[in-house]
C-alpha cells in the first residue's frame, strides 16, 4: 500500500540527528512494548508480514506522530482484537473482561533464549529456476496494491540490473493477509541514482532493493 | 505487578504509553497470553547479551582472517554462526565490505529492518523518517550529520532492506592497525561503521 511507511526519497522530515550514547530504551515502557510485541508474536497467530502491514495501515498522522514502539503497540493492539484475543472495551477499560480465542501457544520464560536464537527463517524451497540470472537488465512493474508490497514507490517503474539471485523466500504480498506463503525467488536490483531521481542525481551513488521475482520484468 | 519496575522510577506516571503499554500487558498477563518473565527475558537478551559487540566481533575476525572474510562474502549467514551469531532478524545475512572505491550505507525505507543478530536493537535515528527518507536520495547529506564526509569521487552503495536480507557493513581497517590482534582490533569496530553511517575508529597511539 502507499502508505506512510514508504518513505524513501520524501522531504520535509528535517536532519538526522543522532544521539551521542544513545541509551537502548528511553522509558521503560518501550522495553515492555519490545517484550509484548514478541512474546504476544510468539503466539504464532500472525507472521512478521502482517505485523508490518498492520503497522503501516495506521492513519498517516499517527503514524508520523509516533515513535517506533508506540507504532509497534498501536499494531499489536489492531492484531490482537484482529485475532480475537482482546476487545475493544478491555484496551478501554485495562482490564480482561472475558475469555478471547486459546492461544496455540504461550512463550514461556525458559524458552526465550531457544526461540530468539532459532528465528523465524522465511526462505524455501523452489521447485521452479529462477527466472532471472545475475547481469539481467530488468524494469520493476508500476505496481500500486491497496494491500501490503515490500516494492517501494521511488523504485516503481525503474529500470535495473540483476546482482544478486538470492533463494526463494515468503511473498508478503500475498502472506501479510492470510494468503499463503507463495515463496518466489528474491533478486538484489541495482539503479543508478539518477535512473531514480533524474539528470541531476549524485552520479557516483547506486541504491539497491531486494524484489520479488513478480516484481520485475526483463527490460 | 509481577516483574521488575524500576525503570518506571523516571517515567511520568501519567505518560499516556506508559499507561496504555501497563494496561495491555495487564489484559494480556490476567488472560494467560503472555508471561511478565518471558518479557523480562527478552529485555534482558538484548540488553546484555545481542548487541554490537557481536558484529565487531565478526569484523575484526574478517580483518584478520583472509579465510574468514571470504566465507563472510560467500555466505554471511554460516560464517557469522560460527562465532555463535545467529537467530531472529538475521536468519538471512549479507556482508558487504567498503574500499576506498565504495561506501556502504544500510537503510529500511519501509519499516525498521536491521540485523539484529549482530547489532542489536537499532537505534531511534535509523528507524525515523529522517534517515529513512534521505538515505535512498541524499546519502551524502545524511552522512555529513555523522560527521563522514566522503570524496565526491567515492561511489556510495545503499542497501535498501526491503525483504529478509540484513546487511552488516565491514568498514575500511583503520590505518595503522596492523599491529593490534583480534581482540583489539573489535573496540575500533562501533555499530555506525557497521551501519555504514560511521568509520571505524583510529588505533590509540601508545
Amino acid at each position: 500500500m502507499n502508505g506512510p511507511q514508504d518513505l524513501g526519497g520524501q522531504m520535509g522530515f528535517g536532519p538526522v540527528a543522532p544521539e551521542i550514547d544513545e541509551p537502548l530504551f528511553h522509558a521503560g515502557w518501550q522495553k515492555r512494548a519490545l517484550g509484548l510485541t514478541l512474546a504476544a508474536g510468539g503466539m504464532g497467530h500472525w507472521n512478521i508480514d502482517e505485523s508490518r502491514h498492520a503497522r503501516e495501515s495506521l492513519h498517516p498522522a499517527d503514524y508520523y506522530s509516533s515513535s517506533y514502539y508506540e507504532i509497534w503497540i498501536k499494531a499489536l493492539e489492531v492484531l490482537l482484537e484482529r485475532h480475537g484475543f482482546v476487545s475493544f472495551d478491555e484496551l478501554n477499560a485495562g482490564k480482561s473482561i472475558s475469555k478471547g480465542t486459546t492461544p496455540k501457544r504461550i512463550l514461556g520464560a525458559s524458552n526465550v533464549t531457544a526461540v530468539l536464537a532459532k528465528g523465524g527463517p522465511c526462505d524455501r524451497e523452489m521447485a521452479i529456476p529462477p527466472r532471472f540470472k545475475s547481469g539481467d537488465r530488468v524494469r520493476t512493474r508500476n505496481l500500486n496494491p491497496q494491500t501490503h508490497t515490500r516494492l517501494p514507490r521511488y523504485a516503481r517503474n525503474k529500470l535495473g540490473v540483476i546482482e544478486a539471485v538470492h533463494n526463494g523466500f515468503v511473498f508478503p504480498d500475498s502472506n501479510a493477509h492470510g494468503e499463503g506463503e507463495n515463496p518466489q525467488y528474491v533478486y538484489t536490483v541495482v539503479f543508478s541514482a539518477t535512473e531514480i531521481w533524474g539528470n541531476a542525481a549524485d552520479p557516483q551513488l547506486t541504491v539497491s532493493i531486494d524484489a520479488w521475482e513478480s516484481y520485475l520484468e526483463l527490460a | 505487578m509481577p516483574h521488575d519496575h524500576d525503570d518506571h522510577q523516571h517515567d511520568n506516571e501519567l505518560d499516556p504509553m506508559a499507561a496504555r503499554v501497563r494496561a495491555l500487558e495487564t489484559i494480556l498477563t490476567e488472560k494467560g497470553l503472555i508471561d511478565p518473565l518471558a518479557i523480562d527475558a527478552i529485555v534482558e537478551t538484548y540488553e546484555t547479551k545481542v548487541g554490537p559487540r557481536n558484529g565487531a566481533k565478526v569484523v575484526a575476525k574478517a580483518w584478520s582472517d583472509a579465510g574468514f572474510s571470504e566465507w563472510l562474502k560467500r555466505d554471511a549467514t554460516a560464517a557469522i554462526a560460527s562465532l555463535g551469531f545467529s537467530g531472529r532478524q538475521g536468519e538471512h545475512m549479507q556482508a558487504v565490505f567498503n574500499t576506498e572505491e565504495t561506501h556502504n550505507l544500510v537503510v529500511c525505507t519501509l519499516c525498521s529492518c536491521y540485523p539484529w543478530s549482530v547489532l542489536g536493537l537499532p537505534p531511534v535515528w535509523y528507524k525515523s523518517p529522517p534517515y529513512r527518507s534521505r538515505a535512498v536520495i541524499d546519502p551524502r547529506g545524511v552522512l555529513a550529520e555523522f560527521d563522514v564526509i566522503l570524496p565526491e569521487t567515492t561511489h556510495i552503495r545503499v542497501w535498501d532492506s526491503t525483504a529478509e536480507l540484513r546487511y552488516l557493513v565491514v568498514p575500511v581497517r583503520p590505518e595503522g592497525s596492523d599491529d593490534l590482534n583480534e581482540e583489539q582490533l573489535t573496540d575500533l569496530v562501533t555499530r555506525n561503521s557497521m551501519i555504514g553511517t560511521g568509520f571505524a575508529l583510529p588505533p590509540v597511539k601508545p
